[in-house]
């Protein structure tokens, strides 16, 4: 059986304490909050720690403000996903957070871990004896890139399901580090590289999901991947959008599983603004969106055909996102 | 539900003739299902036995090395570890089959997969062990590795794998002829020609193997995860060099084999050893991923078919070849390359067949017996082909394929004794359950329609010998009736069978009686639970005991001048215990000697055949190629459901495992390694994937079988994989003729179809293969012979 490796469970109970232990132990610490994606991982002993820093001191509730509405980052997925109140007004995101992995996986793992979920490629998500065999990547104890050998970086994929709705959403998270607070913009939590994935610094936690109020935003998550439950994203899009009458005045399309970080595409949400929704807007804004898409080959199914599907997902978020019925023209 | 404890026994005999059975036949739940679904069922990894050591085993990470040094000194050093060994310390071959004797638990000279063992560690617990396995330093001489059939069939650049077989990578060639197909051919109004590939895919069992093993009073005991405990016993006991009497294998609680553990494994053999030389118990279980790399699973299979036919589509020849790719050794692998070629005859009347089978190794895990051995791959290319043939000809291919079901009371070209049939019932069920035949032809929605058969056991043990393929003896006592037999419970319900037909024999319900199963020491032997064959002869050999048990209850009742259904269960037993003493009888069952009169008869013949008849019905996208299955009708001639509750949860399996293969499963390997060994990788169908499906029992009652029943664990996956391919060409017009029916595969023939290309996806060409000089059979007549009718 593989086994977890010996480590030290640390228990701070705020997130300034969580943070100021991060920031002592350095490398040779990682948070854990549901520790779905964690556990696994170090199983295969794709990290090598000294201590655990346990998040369970995070909440799990909602807030609803007028402006925006506030998700505490221990919530986990199957709450967030079933809450009512989110459901109604962000129906973009709630899906997504549905359809993460499956049910005991979203019953133990929370908001906040699913921002900050691993980059994956199928060369690094192994067990340390196949990745031995393999020969090790830059990922991990090793200085190639086995996907792209020419390649100095490491093309792991972004595979959250909700950072893309909560990039297009416009939505914030709080931040805590050692010493303070702050916020960012969800778009600015990633970088395109999938060793060093977050921009935020090591130490700090997150604590919360800011969503901006949306009741005229029409949002919608498509997610691609080979079964109906388990599996990560292969491909899927992210859609935000505001119409005035069935003319689009606001867009943002977020796509997910194209590269190493959420992929916005503007182009193609700049190309429907003032368009309407329909079959042949959708196919072109599709077709510019899915451009800088680049899949690899290292997840599951043939990449080529991966790069043709994220057309398809494209525009199905977009015709699902056209269908909601929201604010005053809904 | 009351019914008295002991309702007594009936006066009439035996059971089941002329009057209504009262356990046969009835959906009772299994008799072990609540110690399953509580977690008190014993699986070989609960047992822990004092001072238990832990063992892992250190596995090669090339496709292909020679060894030059063993290195482990490093390992014995650490702290806890209490023993290491080598091939050196195991150096005898092993292998299931007698002509393949080609492992070796711990290899020292050479190896031939990523995942080979080389070395293994007991130590105090399993970090100890990982630590061990890592810190032991192998010198190796890298070869280049052969990772396909064309490579294999090619000389080799460096050495060749095995130092058997020949030439190149070759393992095992035949080619038998039954009839004269040259003339077959030139009597066909129409000749067809096509290629084939069926991918290689794994058992998955949920239950990784698990083995572990004591030393006392210079006796090995043995618990593990295994579906044959009796061929286990018998390759310790070659391995380890003792008498077999001072072996015990006990069949732990199963959590899953599917043909996965069927061989003897080399974590079997090595806590073994690893008790003999530290005096405790030592247990392994396997990794998820080091179950992969044990797999013996479906072969992946290139098959080239020719078939003739007449213009009403009666088919006049077939010749047959196969190209499978074993992976690095034998394992079952001569019986798996003549079951490719067996069982084509045994649902179509083909009066004149060839068949050129060839095996090569390569630097894979071995493959094996999967649900099905040898024959999935090419049911899936006859059906496909002969619906093509159909389609052709302007025929129907239903009733084409069904002018050539074969019938009941034959013998096929290739000599196999067909008794019970149920072909056409089974067809006639799906046809109308689905509304096959009235179904609307939308564009992207398809139904499609397969058959299939498969063996109620194999009518020759493994190793030549003329003893029964088991046996059953019962004891009756002042605590009432237990029943032991070596046959093992993986699942399948193969307790409840046993318990069934005894309780049903002596007038009890099979919660009354105890059972003893699988343990060399305590059990007379069954030859294990593959091949489908364990209801058919241990329930055969159970029916012969209870019968005998009867009689002498009767005879001891009957003697103080009542009659049998005057008197309760215990009296009957008290009368006839002092009547005879120790009151126990046996029964066996051996496969009539049926095979044909030819070098390699030996795979294919069976005491009875099941059949299925499938329809399934799906939508497939065109633009994305993404199938989804609505439902899937499936009729299954079991000759008679002994407890019909289990034969449709082994149907049922049967279908998710099928579509499993159909869809989505698939053992590929990029630069030597198994490219997923792990359960979110490699992909089988979740519950959401999974239809609705709707079973029938067809019941033929077998002239063989116990109460007339025949196999029901793996026939029915069969026509699951060709069915999805069929309605994949009903709903787009393009023919997958490759499994797994993946997304890309089908866009892929959408724009060949597009540009005017032929509108399939497959394989494009059948190597040269250095096929031996033909075996000519002469074929049997065609009508059961009085001898082959007189052993029913
Ligand atoms: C079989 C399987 C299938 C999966 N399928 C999907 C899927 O389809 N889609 C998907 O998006 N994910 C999937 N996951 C990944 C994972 O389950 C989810 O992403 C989950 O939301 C992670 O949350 P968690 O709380 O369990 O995170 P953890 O495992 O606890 O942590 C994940 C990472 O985030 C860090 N972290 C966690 N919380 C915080 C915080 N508050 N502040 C700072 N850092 C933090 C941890 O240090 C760690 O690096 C799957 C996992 C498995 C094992
Ligand atoms: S993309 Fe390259 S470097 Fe990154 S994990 Fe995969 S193989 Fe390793």
């Amino acid at each position: 059986m593989l086994r977890l490796p010996r480590f030290k469970y640390l228990r701070p109970k705020t997130a300034r304490e969580a943070a100021r232990m991060a920031a002592d132990l350095g490398p040779r610490a990682m948070f854990v909050a549901g520790g779905t994606d964690l556990f696994p991982k170090l199983k295969r002993r794709q990290f090598e720690i000294e201590a655990l820093i346990g998040l369970d001191f995070l909440s799990r509730s909602v807030h609803h403000g007028e402006d925006e509405t506030v998700l505490d980052a221990g919530m986990t997925l199957a709450a967030a996903s079933s809450n009512a109140n989110l459901r109604a007004n962000y129906p973009g995101y709630t899906q997504a957070a549905g359809l993460v992995s499956s049910p005991p996986l979203r019953n133990a793992g929370t908001i906040g871990g699913n921002l900050c979920v691993d980059t994956r490629c199928n060369y690094y998500d192994m067990t340390y004896e196949w990745r031995k065999a393999a020969g090790f990547c830059i990922k991990k104890d090793g200085d190639i890139c086995l996907v792209a050998p020419s390649s100095s970086r490491c093309w792991a994929v972004s595979s959250s399901d909700t950072a893309p709705v909560a990039i297009a959403l416009g939505a914030l998270v709080t931040l805590a580090g050692p010493d303070a607070e702050r916020q960012l913009p969800v778009a600015a939590l990633y970088r395109d590289d999938g060793i060093d994935y977050l921009a935020k610094q090591p130490s700090e936690v997150v604590t919360a999901l800011r969503l901006p109020a949306a009741s005229e935003t029409r949002t919608a998550y498509v997610k691609l991947r080979r079964r109906g439950s388990i599996d990560f994203p292969i491909a899927g899009c992210a859609v935000a959008m505001r119409l005035e009458g069935s003319t689009v005045t606001s867009c943002r399309i977020v796509l997910s599983a194209v590269a190493s970080h959420p992929l916005e595409a503007p182009e193609a949400a700049e190309f429907l603004i003032g368009r309407r929704i329909d079959g042949e807007s959708v196919k072109t804004a599709a077709e510019i969106a899915a451009r800088p898409a680049k899949p690899l080959d290292n997840a599951d199914l043939n990449h080529f055909w991966r790069k043709r599907m994220v057309r398809m997902v494209v525009e199905q978020a977009l015709l699902l996102a056209n269908d909601q019925k929201r604010g005053p023209d809904g | 539900m009351s019914e008295p404890p002991h309702p007594g026994l009936r006066p009439d005999l035996p059971a089941g003739r002329g009057r209504e059975f009262s356990v046969i036949g009835k959906p009772l739940p299994k008799v072990d299902a609540a110690s399953r679904v509580t977690g008190q069922a014993v699986y070989a990894d609960d047992i822990l036995l004092p001072r238990t050591l832990h063992c892992r085993i250190l596995r090669s990470p090339h496709p292909h090395a020679r060894i030059r040094s063993i290195d482990t000194s490093a390992a014995r050093r650490i702290p806890g570890v209490q023993a290491v060994i080598t091939g050196a310390d195991l150096p005898v071959k092993f292998g299931i089959l007698p002509v393949t004797q080609d492992e070796r638990a711990l290899e020292h000279e050479k190896v031939r997969y990523v995942g080979d063992p080389i070395a293994a560690v007991a130590a105090t617990d399993e970090e100890i062990a990982a630590a061990a396995c890592d810190a032991i330093a192998v010198e190796y001489e890298v070869l280049e590795p052969v990772m396909s059939i064309d490579a294999a069939l090619a000389n080799p650049k460096d050495e060749r794998i095995q130092d058997y077989g020949g030439p190149n990578n070759i393992h095992k060639l035949v080619a038998l002829e039954f009839g004269d197909v040259e003339n077959g051919f030139e009597r066909a109004d129409h000749v067809r020609e096509d290629i084939f590939f069926f991918q290689g895919n794994t058992h998955l069992p949920m239950e990784q193997h698990s083995a572990i093993a004591t030393y006392v009073d210079g006796k090995v005991t043995l618990w593990s995860s295994t579906q044959v405990v009796h061929y286990v016993h018998r390759a310790l006991a070659k391995v380890l060099e003792m008498p077999m009497n001072r072996i015990r294998v006990i069949g732990a609680a199963h959590g899953g084999g599917f043909g996965g553990k069927t061989d003897p494994f080399a974590h079997e053999i090595i806590v073994a050893k690893l008790a003999m030389i530290t005096g405790r118990p030592v247990k392994c279980t396997l990794t998820r991923e080091e179950v992969f790399y044990a797999h013996r699973g479906r072969h992946p299979v290139l098959m080239w078919m020719r078939t003739g036919v007449t213009r009403d589509g009666r088919i006049t020849a077939m010749h047959f070849k196969s190209a499978l790719d074993g992976g690095a050794y034998g394992s079952y692998g001569v019986a798996s390359t003549f079951y490719t070629g067996a069982l084509q005859t045994v649902t179509y009347d083909i009066p004149a067949y060839r068949f050129e089978g060839c095996r090569v190794f390569t630097n894979k895990p071995p493959c094996g017996p999967k649900r099905g051995h040898g024959t999935p791959q090419p049911r899936f290319a006859i059906e496909l082909h002969l619906e093509k043939i159909a389609r052709e000809l302007g025929l129907d291919p239903v009733e084409m394929k069904r002018r050539n079901f074969v019938k009941p009371m034959t013998r096929t070209v290739n000599w196999l004794r067909v008794t019970s049939c149920g072909l056409d019932e089974c067809t006639e069920r799906v046809m109308k359950g689905s509304g096959f035949r009235e179904r609307e032809h939308g564009p992207g929605r398809g139904m499609g329609f397969a058959i299939s058969s498969y063996l109620s056991g194999a009518g020759t043990a493994i190793y030549w010998n003329d003893m029964p393929h088991s046996e059953v003896q019962i004891k009756v006592d002042r605590g009432g009736v237990t029943a032991y037999c070596g046959a093992m419970d993986i699942g399948q319900g193969s307790d409840s069978v046993l318990a069934a037909v005894v309780a049903e024999e002596l007038g009890l319900q099979p919660k009354d009686i105890r059972l003893v199963t699988a343990d060399t020491d305590a059990t007379p032997i069954d030859l294990g639970s593959y091949s489908s064959r364990v209801t058919f002869m241990a329930g055969n050999a159970a029916l012969e005991a209870a019968r005998k048990m009867r009689a002498l209850l009767v005879e001891a009742v009957e003697a103080t001048g009542r009659r049998i259904d005057e008197v309760s269960f215990e009296e009957a037993s008290m009368l006839a215990e002092a009547r005879f003493g120790t009151l126990a009888t046996a029964g066996s069952y051996t496969p009539p000697k049926i095979a044909g009169p030819y070098k390699g008869s030996g795979v294919g013949p069976s005491p009875a055949y099941s059949y299925s008849a499938c329809v399934v019905d799906l939508d497939a996208d065109p633009r994305t190629g993404l199938i989804h299955v609505n439902r899937i009708w499936i009729a299954h001639d079991v000759g008679r459901a002994i407890n019909p509750l289990l034969v449709e949860g082994q149907v049922e399996g049967s279908v998710y495992m099928g579509l499993g293969e159909a869809l989505m499963e698939e053992q590929t390997f990029r630069k030597g390694l198994h490219k997923w060994p792990s359960m979110l990788e490699y992909k089988s169908p979740t519950f959401l994937d999974m239809p609705d499906v709707e079973t029938y029992l067809v019941e033929t009652n077998d002239p063989e079988g116990p109460y007339g029943a025949k196999e029901a664990g793996q026939g029915p996956l069969l026509p699951v994989i060709p069915a999805v391919s069929a309605a994949v060409f009903d709903a787009l017009g393009v023919w997958i003729d490759e499994v797994p029916i993946t997304p890309e595969k089908i866009v892929e023939a959408l724009r060949r179809k597009d540009k005017g290309e032929p509108a399939r996806y497959g394989p494009q060409r059948f190597p040269d293969i250095p096929y031996p000089t033909t075996i000519k059979v002469e074929p049997p007549p065609k009508e059961l012979d009085r001898a082959a009718a007189a052993s029913i």
